[in-house]
């Protein structure tokens, strides 16, 4: 395996789900890379597939209802839809490592958090034949307390998680993550939950961690903010697919994508300028959704070609749109 | 430390709540028409000795006066007197409330032990053919009178297949004194009487079948669905993400907040167990505080059914104390509020 | 997720309902349940093979008569159609619960909302009596009430009703506590809406559905206390068919004359289990906590 491989691959991933209103194909064939040693965001708003995304990757994907039809996820060139249960199982919460979002009900409230987190350490240690006794164990665990700046790690180790509070239990939860050195960390809006001087305290420490610890980085948000703060590159979805992939700068340069354009004129700026706009419409019925470009009926450039679904076109080298107007002909 | 407090405080509003209904079942027996003296003397008595009796029973003071001494006789746990027989109905209590303790006490023991695991695997196991049986059973158990079920375990194992007794505490022929705790499953094991106690258990096992069954559906039902509940929090899936075995998430993980509303509901649950513990113990002539308080209601022997209700109430009360402390031990959340607020 | 009209929204909901109803074949069989005991308890007269069975009436000759097709159920100690005897019992079994859960329920729902809504000191009161009463066994304190009043079917009535209205206060009083801050009732609020019109314009119509499925539930195990009371003697009094008293007046004759009082409890069973089929399907339905 050659080292510039990414170290996660994601290949026209669908997921479809079984509802009351009959098949939803909730993911139509998603692709995302995150290389080595880069932090990627997946960005999109609610409902838009990055959270069955994301579960999809970890394996907690409950099935049913919801049924993965068709698609590849290499994990440092292993396929992990097709590996056997207990390899897969070996590699969740050790090499691949998931940050939740919410730190209210994240953590089980009727463990002690040193409870959960040794737990955590012994059942990966039994699976990856490691021998480690509980005063090992606990010094990991305090260890990562520390690693997340969180003083007072003997008294968080006894506590449950009503009696911190909501920024410490995400940092924990951070923590909890981190325990087995992981090489991708994937990290679900981490601090949303959280007031906004709480929440950037959060995201500036998974930075760090990140530099620090030389992690691969996957970070779901809503929030263009994050992403540029936090990314390296990003992919935007729509709808259950990936409409638009970039470097961050430039995508926040040179938006492709009519839907980028869109969701970029929502964020107000500081000096003024721009006016707010929301876009038009929402997110389509999945079980039945649009023909074609999922976004054309919200999209101010739609045309026939839109009935038909547009491949990702390459708009610069490492940029790409999957919409019609960057069809190289009609730059020609 | 906080658990101490929290565990004060349950006892404190215990006796909070029994001051309560010795309020409220005072409050009924004072606006009960009649007279508790005539009732006593008997219609053919003379005016003079009613009126004589009325002062004795200190039946003429103001209604606070009486409900002091009524309360302070609870307080020094003195029930009064029958009108009756005037005998003191604490000692009637104590002979008969031995029984239906042995009965309450056997029925949770079972109702738990049949009831958290059938909830426990079929939330689970969610739709499986064990689940659906399950709650089928678990169903039945719920609507079915318990006199009625009572009625049939009857008819079935004592009538048909004549595998049971259907009536009493021992055979006749058998002789026992229960003279320790009163529980002729331990007293017989003290002294040793293993004949006396294989017999106590047959005769237990129809009666403890009839009063469980109501108690295991609910059980199982409830548990079931919040094993289910649990299962879809956040902290079940990070649990799975984090790669911990699926049999720990489910038993250690999902199961201990499972029971928190399982215990919750149990607690408030154990009155009607205990309503239907009076059925129970009519179908199968169980000699219990029931036909004592049926035989009292129905000759208007008000002190006695005060009595029985009184202590009903009060096993009512430590029953729901023991589940709080428990609720407190395995719920962090209520006994860090509960030692707060 | 989407901000379709309103219109679409609620058709969506309606399909969505159906389709869970009709997933839940056990809340089409209770609903069936509990519409034929209704029916014929309401057409008794006309459904019941024997009605004058129904009274002090005695045919000696065919006492303990099995069942058969003339007597489906058979016949009890007195000669009489257990069945049409069993049909009239439904009328007073209904007439239970509509008494108990008419007077119960309009009153704890009340107390419930102001618990709620109000708080503080109103709270406090209310909610602590509501505990108080939780830790009386309902079936034993309707019996002293019922013993102390003398045992008629009126008196196991006003019994029950004082012991029921607590669940239904704890229920509304966690839901309305939950909703007090939602918006549209601090909207409300500040548009300057009287505290009778947040309520019952406001709060009353969104504890709708979980009163609907608690007293659903509770029809059943009203029958239940109400059977029990009776078995004891405490209900309605002979010859009025109650299905309490006939099943221990039967229970005299097992095991020979099974039917006696067989009969009777399956017909007990049937309306509880309906009742509970019925508030289940609903629970679902309505997608509500009510424990």
């Amino acid at each position: 395996m050659p080292d510039d491989a990414p170290l996660l691959s994601v290949r026209d991933l669908r997921v479809s789900f079984r509802t009351f209103d009959g098949q939803a194909d909730v993911l139509q064939g998603v692709n995302l890379d995150v290389p080595r040693g880069t932090r990627v965001g997946l960005v999109g708003e609610s409902g838009c597939g990055k959270s069955v995304t994301m579960k999809t990757i970890m394996g907690t994907l409950a099935t049913p209802p919801a049924r993965v039809t068709h698609g590849q996820i290499m994990f440092d060139g292993q396929d992990l839809l097709t590996m056997p249960a207990a390899r897969r199982n070996r590699l969740k919460g050790t090499d691949m490592s998931m940050v939740f979002q919410d730190p209210t009900t994240s953590l089980n409230p009727v463990f002690r958090v040193g409870h959960q987190m040794e737990d955590i350490v012994r059942w990966s240690d039994r699976r990856r034949g490691i021998q480690r006794n509980h005063k090992a164990r606990k010094a990991r665990v305090l260890e990562v307390l520390e690693m997340v700046r969180l003083a007072d790690g003997e008294r968080i180790y006894d506590a449950f998680p009503i009696q911190l509070s909501g920024g410490m239990r995400q940092r924990i939860i951070i923590g909890m993550a981190l325990l087995n050195e992981p090489r991708l960390l994937i990290a679900d809006e981490p601090g949303t939950a959280l007031d906004v001087t709480t929440q950037d305290e959060i995201l500036r420490l998974m930075d760090d961690l990140v530099r620090e610890e030389g992690l691969s980085l996957l970070m779901i948000t809503h929030n263009l903010g994050v992403v540029r703060q936090m990314t390296d590159h990003v992919y935007v979805m729509y709808a259950g697919s990936v409409v638009e992939d970039s470097p961050t700068a430039e995508l926040f340069d040179n938006p492709s994508h009519p839907y980028t354009k869109a969701l970029l004129a929502c964020v107000p700026k500081l000096d003024g300028t721009a006016t707010y706009e929301g876009i038009g419409g929402s997110l389509p019925d999945y079980t039945d959704p649009p023909a074609g470009c999922r976004f054309h009926p919200r999209c101010p450039h739609a045309t026939d070609r839109c009935l038909t679904r547009p491949p990702a076109f390459t708009v610069r080298p490492g940029h790409t749109a999957a919409c019609w107007l960057h069809e190289p002909e009609a730059h020609a | 430390m906080e658990y101490l407090f929290f565990v004060v405080r349950r006892l404190l509003w215990s006796v909070v709540v029994l001051l309560g209904l010795s309020i409220v079942i005072f409050t009924i027996a004072r606006v009960v028409p009649g007279d508790p003296a005539r009732i006593a003397l008997g219609p053919l008595a003379a005016q003079e000795q009613v009126d004589k009796l009325r002062t004795e029973m200190g039946l003429d003071a103001p209604l606070p006066v009486q409900y002091a001494r009524y309360a302070g006789g609870l307080l020094q746990g003195d029930l009064g007197r029958s009108l009756l027989t005037q005998q003191s109905v604490n000692s009637d209590v104590r002979q008969t409330f031995p029984a239906t303790l042995e009965l309450v006490l056997a029925t949770l023991i079972l109702a738990l032990a049949i009831g958290l695991p059938l909830g426990v695997l079929a939330g689970r196991y969610k739709d499986s053919l064990f689940d659906n049986l399950g709650r089928f059973v678990a169903l039945f158990g719920v609507v079915t009178p318990s006199f009625f079920i009572a009625l049939l375990l009857q008819l079935l194992a004592g009538y048909v297949l004549q595998i049971l007794p259907v009536s009493g505490r021992l055979s006749p022929n058998l002789e026992f004194e229960a003279n320790r705790t009163g529980l002729l499953l331990i007293d017989s094991l003290i002294a040793g009487r293993m004949d006396v106690f294989g017999d106590a258990v047959r005769h237990l096992i129809l009666p403890t079948i009839a009063l469980a069954a109501a108690t295991i559906g609910q059980i199982a039902r409830l548990t079931r669905s919040s094993m289910i509940d649990v299962s879809r929090k956040d902290y079940i899936e990070a649990s799975r993400a984090f790669g911990i075995p699926n049999r720990i998430t489910t038993f250690t993980y999902m199961l201990r907040p499972s029971f928190i509303p399982t215990l919750t509901v149990l607690g408030l649950e154990f009155a009607s167990l205990l309503g239907n513990a009076f059925l129970v113990e009519m179908v199968f002539g169980w000699p219990g505080m029931a036909s004592y308080g049926v035989r009292a209601i129905m000759q208007n022997d008000f002190n006695a059914v005060m009595g029985v209700v009184m202590v009903t109430g009060l096993f009512f009360v430590l029953i729901n104390l023991v589940v709080d402390v428990l609720l407190g031990y395995v719920d962090p959340r209520i006994r860090i509020k509960g030692s707060q607020s | 997720m989407s901000l379709t009209t309103p219109r679409a929204d609620r058709l969506r909901a309606v399909r969505r309902a159906w389709y869970r109803f009709r997933r839940n074949p056990a809340a089409v069989v209770g609903l069936a349940m509990v519409l034929l005991v209704f029916v014929v308890a309401i057409f008794a007269p006309l459904v019941a093979p024997f009605p004058e069975h129904v009274g002090g009436f005695v045919d000696f000759r065919n006492r303990h008569q099995p069942p058969s097709w003339t007597h489906p159920f058979g016949t009890d100690n007195a000669g009489r159609d257990i069945l049409s005897r069993v049909i009239f019992g439904y009328r007073i079994s209904l007439t239970l619960v509509v008494f108990v859960l008419g007077l119960a329920v309009p009153f704890g729902v009340l107390l419930g909302l102001l618990a709620g809504y109000y708080g503080g000191w109103v709270e406090t009161v209310i909610m602590r009596l509501t505990d108080v009463f939780l830790a009386i066994p309902a079936l034993v304190m309707a019996l002293a009430i019922t013993a102390a009043l003398s045992p008629t079917l009126l008196n196991s009535m006003i019994a029950l009703a004082l012991l029921w209205w607590n669940w239904h206060t704890r229920l509304i009083y966690t839901t309305v506590a939950s909703l007090k801050h939602e918006e549209y009732v601090e909207a409300a609020k500040v548009a300057g809406a009287s505290d009778f019109h947040i309520l019952f314009r406001e709060l009353l119509p969104n504890c709708v559905s979980v009163i609907s499925v608690k007293t659903t539930l509770d029809a059943g195990f009203v029958i239940l206390i109400g059977a029990g009371l009776s078995f004891l003697g405490l209900g309605a009094q002979p010859p009025t068919p109650d299905l309490g008293t006939m099943v221990s007046s039967g229970a005299n004759y097992l095991p020979e004359y099974w039917w006696g009082s067989i009969f009777p409890g399956l017909a007990i069973l049937f309306t509880i289990l309906g009742f509970n089929l019925l508030g289940d399907g609903l629970r679902d339905l309505l997608d509500v906590e009510v424990n």
